[in-house]
């Protein structure tokens, strides 16, 4: 096994009590003392912190905006060209049968583009990028990511750059704080108000303390991290999205606007277009919906649904699933086929019993985002 | 006297009937516990069985029964507020037992064997 990467935040982790683990080939912060549960409500009743150092970074250059926004249209579906500077959007590589092979937030930074993506496929994705013409991919590894969530993100944020408070969702900034520039983006994983900031890997740890000095926010570590983009009905690569699972059947249609769908005036062109723009306008057989189990147990990823309480054929398999702190009992997402109504139940075979599940809408909580 | 398994169970033994919950050490190690299924009343178990099912935030575990014998009571309040268990592992009690050979108990380890046990 190769050695676990540190982010620039390692020690601080340590340093606080985190219990580490290997995730995605970093070892990272799963939980603090506090626990999963009370860091998971504090990120909803106040602010929370995490280090997400691990993810991918990387900036995409060339002749012209106008340029490298044509040149990204040809690995994603997503409109490139049609988002404005210091605005950003959320995005998917897709392979020629349609499937997904990983997604992330792209930001028109004017003079480039910069992307957050996924830091089990951040090798991946670079490859993609780097195989197309025409543009300069350099994958940022000296800066650091944090995010910062909850409602009161803003507050304690503004404390050390005043004017986040000026942001709405999705917007970016580059700002200042004592010397160091930072990329903010107004956006995050959570369902919460907040943000993300990426700044020289150096200055990271002053920044965090800075950030928790007063006791108001608090480390959050990955653990909490999942239960939150559950409970927001957020999909995971690897999980909820992988080759097999196209943008539609995994509720992401509206990642693929019109312009880029078929009769739109810059349709096509990307990996599976001939699969995904058709199943776009004719509807997909399946698609991502929630689940809430009765009871108290989870059901979690991997578990096989049913139509009902004897049929030995298997209608979907769980894709994400666990407890929602917020929602109060266990709550998990599966690609079920379309047409099941919000409401209907399918049942989860659990230690050999057949547990009943309210299929519902996403996401589980409301989200509060500064629009 | 309080003896543990190497499953990080708590065992005490008071007029032929034994109760058992998990360690401290277990339920920091699990989480937040969100779920517990305890044995039936009644129910024989041999040593080994699997009877208890405990979920926390992260993962899913078993409880096996540490002993021979018969379950003659479980606690319900486990069961509806879980988290009491993280709180004070040693007061939340699972289910208690009447054990087959009361010798199987004394052979279990005492708290300096569990502590070195865990490190």
């Amino acid at each position: 096994m190769t050695e676990l990467r540190q982010t620039p935040l390692h020690e601080f982790h340590v340093a606080k009590g985190a219990r580490m683990v290997p995730f995605a080939g970093w070892d990272m912060p799963v939980q603090y003392p506090t626990g999963l549960m009370s860091e998971h409500n504090h990120t909803r009743e106040a602010a929370g912190l995490f280090d997400v150092s691990h993810m991918g970074q990387v900036l995409v250059r060339g002749e012209s905006p106008e340029a490298v926004a044509a040149a990204l249209e040809t690995v994603t579906p997503a409109s490139v060209a049609g988002l404005q500077p210091w605005r950003q959007r959320y995005g998917l590589f897709t392979d020629a049968s349609g499937g997904i092979l990983d997604d992330f937030m792209f930001a028109n930074h004017d003079t480039h583009f910069y992307l957050v993506v996924n830091a089990a496929r951040t090798d991946h994705d670079l490859g993609v990028l780097r195989s197309v013409d025409g543009i300069e991919v350099e994958h940022v590894t000296d800066r650091a990511l944090l995010a910062l969530q909850g409602p009161l993100a803003e507050e304690h944020l503004a404390r050390l750059v005043p004017a986040v408070t000026e942001m709405v969702f999705m917007d970016n900034r580059v700002l200042d704080w004592e010397g160091h520039e930072l990329w903010i983006s107004r956006s995050g994983y959570t369902g919460e108000d907040g943000f993300e900031v990426s700044l020289p890997e150096g200055a990271a740890v002053a920044f965090a303390e800075a950030l928790l000095a007063d006791g108001a926010v608090w480390p959050i570590g990955l653990g909490a991290r999942d239960s939150l983009r559950l409970e927001a009905g957020m999909p995971l690569y690897g999980h909820d999205l992988s080759p097999e699972i196209t943008p539609a059947k995994a509720g992401l249609a509206w990642s693929v606007p019109k312009v880029r769908r078929p009769g739109g005036s810059r349709e096509g062109g990307y990996p599976g277009a001939d699969v995904i723009g058709p199943e776009l306008d004719d509807g997909p057989s399946r698609v991502r919906v929630g689940l809430r189990p009765e009871g108290r147990a989870p059901v979690r990823e991997g578990v096989e649904l049913f139509a009902d309480e004897t049929s030995t054929e298997v209608l979907a398999v769980v894709t994400s699933g666990g407890f929602g702190p917020t929602v109060g009992g266990p709550i998990a997402m599966a690609m079920l086929p379309a047409g099941t109504e919000p409401g209907s139940t399918v049942f989860a075979e659990l230690r050999g019993k057949r547990i009943p599940l309210t299929v519902t809408d996403l996401p589980f909580v409301n989200l509060h985002y500064k629009r | 006297m309080i003896k543990y398994t190497e499953e990080h169970e708590w065992l005490s033994l008071a007029d032929g009937i034994v109760t058992v919950g998990i360690t401290q050490y277990a339920a920091d190690e699990l989480g937040d516990i969100v779920f517990i299924e305890l044995p039936e009343e009644g129910e024989e178990v041999t040593k080994g069985d699997e009877i208890v099912v405990i979920e926390s935030v992260k993962t899913a575990s078993d409880i096996t029964a540490p002993l021979d014998g018969q379950i003659t009571e479980v606690n319900q309040a486990v069961v509806d507020d879980p988290a009491t268990v993280n709180a004070d592992a040693t007061e939340a009690w699972f289910f208690r037992m009447r054990v087959t050979d009361e010798a199987a108990f004394d052979s279990l380890m005492d708290e300096a064997a569990y502590k070195e046990m865990i490190g």
